[in-house]
């Protein structure tokens, strides 16, 4: 638990990327009576604007809990916000020329908000996974700088022109002449361009028996969402005149180390919906998320999607992979375990505010968060801020889109008193995100795998936001 | 080729790509499924694959395969009674502490197919497939699934199979399997809620809170949050901040306004600090480019003249010109 800051108790707040600096030096706060001296007023009348500017912003945070809800007020003594009255480094030279950054990158200003791992959890860093900063995103789209990462036998960054992708049958008869492609031949096919959520089978998996890490990063990061764009695997099978009556699955099978395979039933691939995807939002994919080629199974846990795909089984049965039988497998409380479990099912996270964050004030905030199906659209997403005993239904913003990320927002007045903040999904088939409570009374606690629980952040008088479950 | 022998076809996608040979094939399908397809001909004893075991596998897996070091145990847990119901009981314990992989895997393909390809992790695919069958027999003797003196192969693995700990311990009795063949298709999820809006319940209890323990484990927590909006990032640690701060010298040259013009790599209107100091390595000239600093200059470097900067000063100006010819580390 948080060691909760009394409201009213002077906390200085330092930026911590810029030492020295005051994070909230974005925000003039209105200054208490009588903060200076009548000898510190005489060395202002004397000119000395940097010391006043000096003694104002340490008034600033030494006052910061004090003037909750203060606004930001310019104060009336002073002439006003440095930054404006005085010229910027940045207005007053000459900038950057162009393709300095030849590919480009974020601000420096953004460097807090990158792919962490969560230390312990596995270890082992070629056989790990790094999570994607939710709490810092903003729409439905993940940068695919940003796209979480997980690798079974560390990644690779594959040469385009050497990577083939086979398609043969377990059986001569399913697919009569095996071809063979090369990025050359995919890329000259028509292609379609898709936005869709992947999901880790793990997202969650950490806190099935209870509250194990600070924030959504850690919680749910194990989430991305892009436009992929690609070939429908169902039209390549069909260029490769594959018996489509007498196959019952695919085996997908990637091209690095561990040449991963996963089973896919064959209705997906029917519907049209999963891909054989090279382009991830308008670029090539990048290496850690299958450079040149991974399959899109949209809907369905990530280790499906398998990168770095280098061959296409069609078949009659499941294959009962590593990964099929070791490890993404759910144990319920009979000793049973659940097997080829994949669909992730609708779900939902408030980003921001969220655990490991502090509200900068009371007031005018808005809630923000990601709702997403594995069986279609969002239909809708509800918010309580009182741990779940009233409800109030968001706004989706567009586009809302199946099997792919709804962003949902609320306005939210805090008014200074702790608050237990929840989001509720629906998806289109009327499914409803379970609490902690009803997942448990099913699955018990025992699982990794296919947490879609609501999640609760528990905000303090201070501000302080942090991580708890509500059963 | 055989793309030049096959068949002229109409235009159209479907004469994208090539056959595939079949050693193609034969290369790449390596897949082992359930009912033993696709497994290759071959055989490999418990004491051939020890010795595989203790070159190959050991380090990461543990002399008996009970290492927890780098992956997770691959053997225990398993009785003799799991070997006959094919359950393994331990599954049913909330107390037992870990899982191992023969407490969980329900098919011995699974391993004979993830050995062949995945397996030594450094080095997949490395192993004959003797060897594979070797291995398999050692870990299946860890396991007490076969006796010491076996010999496993294409043929005995199907005996094997009959013995696994927990053949019987999986179901596909559920609805996140999209597949038709299984009973799952007809399921419906096993969660529900309601979409009640007022008075949902008398109030709200917290269960479980992040342990205080765990609050600082993932480092500082203010810096993994962006430094300005409506929200910050608690501190929950030290800031990495102060190792990474840029060199004073780098600090000083952007305030006086010479990255304006000077890159450390790349050459904006003047040249590099790169190119400066590469022009002036060994040579006794500091003095020199101090006062070039402080007067300006023209001429050295192309068309651009440098402007004087009136307002630096020497002990500053000797300061830059030191930190370009080191080569102006940003650190």
């Amino acid at each position: 638990m948080s060691k909760l800051r009394p409201t009213g108790e002077a906390t200085p707040r330092t930026d911590p990327l810029v030492p020295g600096a005051d994070a909230l030096s974005g925000r003039l706060r209105r200054a208490p009576e009588n903060f200076l001296t009548p000898e510190e007023i005489g060395q202002v009348g004397k000119g000395r604007r940097d010391f006043l500017r000096a003694s104002f912003l340490a008034a600033a945070g030494a006052t910061a809990a004090a003037t909750l809800g203060g606004r930001g007020a310019v104060a009336a003594d002073t002439a006003g916000d440095p930054d404006i009255l005085k010229p910027t480094p940045w207005g007053s030279s000459l900038g950057q020329p162009v393709a300095a950054n030849p590919y480009g990158l974020p601000s420096k200003h953004e460097r807090g908000l990158v792919r962490r791992q969560s230390p312990g959890l596995t270890q082992v860093a070629a056989a790990s996974v790094s999570f994607a900063p939710l709490q810092g995103l903003f729409g439905i789209i993940t940068p695919s700088g940003l796209h979480f990462e997980r690798h079974h036998q560390g990644w690779q960054d594959i040469d385009p022109t050497r990577h083939r992708l086979m398609i043969n049958g377990s059986r001569p008869e399913f697919v009569k002449t095996p071809r063979v492609y090369t990025m050359d031949d995919i890329m000259r096919l028509p292609p379609v361009s898709r936005m869709h959520f992947i999901e880790c089978g793990a997202n969650t998996g950490m806190e099935w028996g209870n509250v194990a890490v600070p924030t959504v990063q850690y919680t749910h990061g194990m989430l991305s969402c892009s436009e992929f764009t690609g070939v429908p695997l169902r039209t390549l099978l069909e260029y490769c005149g594959a018996d489509l009556k007498a196959a019952k699955f695919i085996l997908a099978e990637g091209g690095d180390g561990s040449s991963m395979t996963r089973t896919i039933p064959i209705e997906l691939v029917m519907s049209g919906e999963v891909m054989v995807a090279y382009g991830q939002n308008g670029e090539m994919l990048r290496p850690e998320n299958g450079y040149p080629l991974r399959l899109v199974v949209p809907g369905v846990q990530g280790v499906s999607w398998v990168k770095w795909l280098r061959r296409i089984e069609v078949g009659d049965r499941p294959y009962a992979a590593k990964d099929e039988a070791v490890h993404y497998i759910d144990l319920m409380p009979d000793g049973q375990h659940r097997q080829y479990t994949s669909i992730q099912e609708c779900k939902s996270v408030i980003t921001s505010p969220s655990g490991g964050q502090q509200l900068l004030d009371k007031g005018f905030f808005t809630i923000s968060g990601l709702a997403w199906s594995g069986r279609g659209a969002i239909k809708r997403v509800d918010v309580s801020v009182d741990g779940g005993i009233n409800w109030t239904e968001a706004t989706l913003q567009t586009p809302v889109l199946s099997k792919c990320l709804t962003r949902f927002t609320l306005p939210w007045n805090w008014d200074g008193r702790p608050a237990l903040l929840q989001s509720r999904a629906m998806d289109e088939t009327g499914f409803v995100q379970p609490a902690y409570g009803q997942l448990r009374a099913v699955r018990g606690t025992r699982s990794i795998y296919h947490n879609n629980a609501i999640q609760t952040w528990q905000v303090a008088e201070s501000g302080d936001v942090n991580n708890v479950q509500i059963l | 080729m055989l793309a030049w022998t096959a068949p002229v076809l109409a235009d159209g996608p479907s004469t994208v790509g090539r056959p595939a040979t079949p050693a193609e094939v034969k290369a790449w399908d390596i897949d082992v499924g359930p009912d033993f397809s696709g497994l290759p001909k071959g055989s490999g004893t418990v004491s051939r694959g020890m010795e595989i075991w203790e070159e190959k596998c050991a380090s990461c897996h543990g002399t008996f395969g009970e290492s927890n070091s780098v992956f997770n145990p691959l053997v225990g847990g398993t009785t003799a009674e799991d070997i006959k119901t094919g359950h393994v009981a331990a599954l049913k314990r909330t107390d037992f502490p870990a899982r191992t992989t023969f407490m969980k895997v329900a098919s011995v393909s699974t391993l004979y197919d993830y050995i062949r390809r995945a397996m030594p992790w450094n080095a997949p695919k490395s192993l004959s497939d003797d060897d594979v069958y070797a291995v398999l027999a050692y870990l299946l003797n860890l396991a007490e699934i076969v006796p010491d003196d076996f010999t496993l192969t294409d043929a005995t693995i199907r005996d094997v199979q009959q013995r696994m700990p927990n053949r019987n311990g999986m179901t596909t009795a559920h609805a996140l399997w999209p597949g038709p063949d299984f009973p799952g298709m007809a399921a419906k999820p096993d969660t529900a809620n309601a979409v009640c809006m007022t008075n949902c319940k008398p109030k709200a209890e917290l269960a479980s809170q992040l342990p205080e323990h765990a609050r600082g484990a993932h480092g500082n927590i203010a810096e993994q949050n962006r430094v300005f909006g409506p929200v910050r990032g608690q501190r929950t640690g030290p800031d990495s901040a102060a190792a990474e701060a840029p060199s004073p010298a780098l600090a000083l040259a952007e305030k006086s306004g010479c990255l304006s013009c000077h890159a450390v790599d790349t050459r904006i209107v003047g040249p590099s600090y790169s190119e400066i100091a590469a022009r002036y390595r060994g040579k006794n000239n500091a003095d020199a480019l101090v006062s070039k600093v402080k007067a300006g200059g023209e001429g050295s470097w192309g068309a651009v003249p440098m402007p004087p900067q009136d307002e630096l000063s020497i002990d500053d100006a000797k300061t830059l010109v030191a930190w370009i010819l080191s080569g102006a580390p940003q650190k």
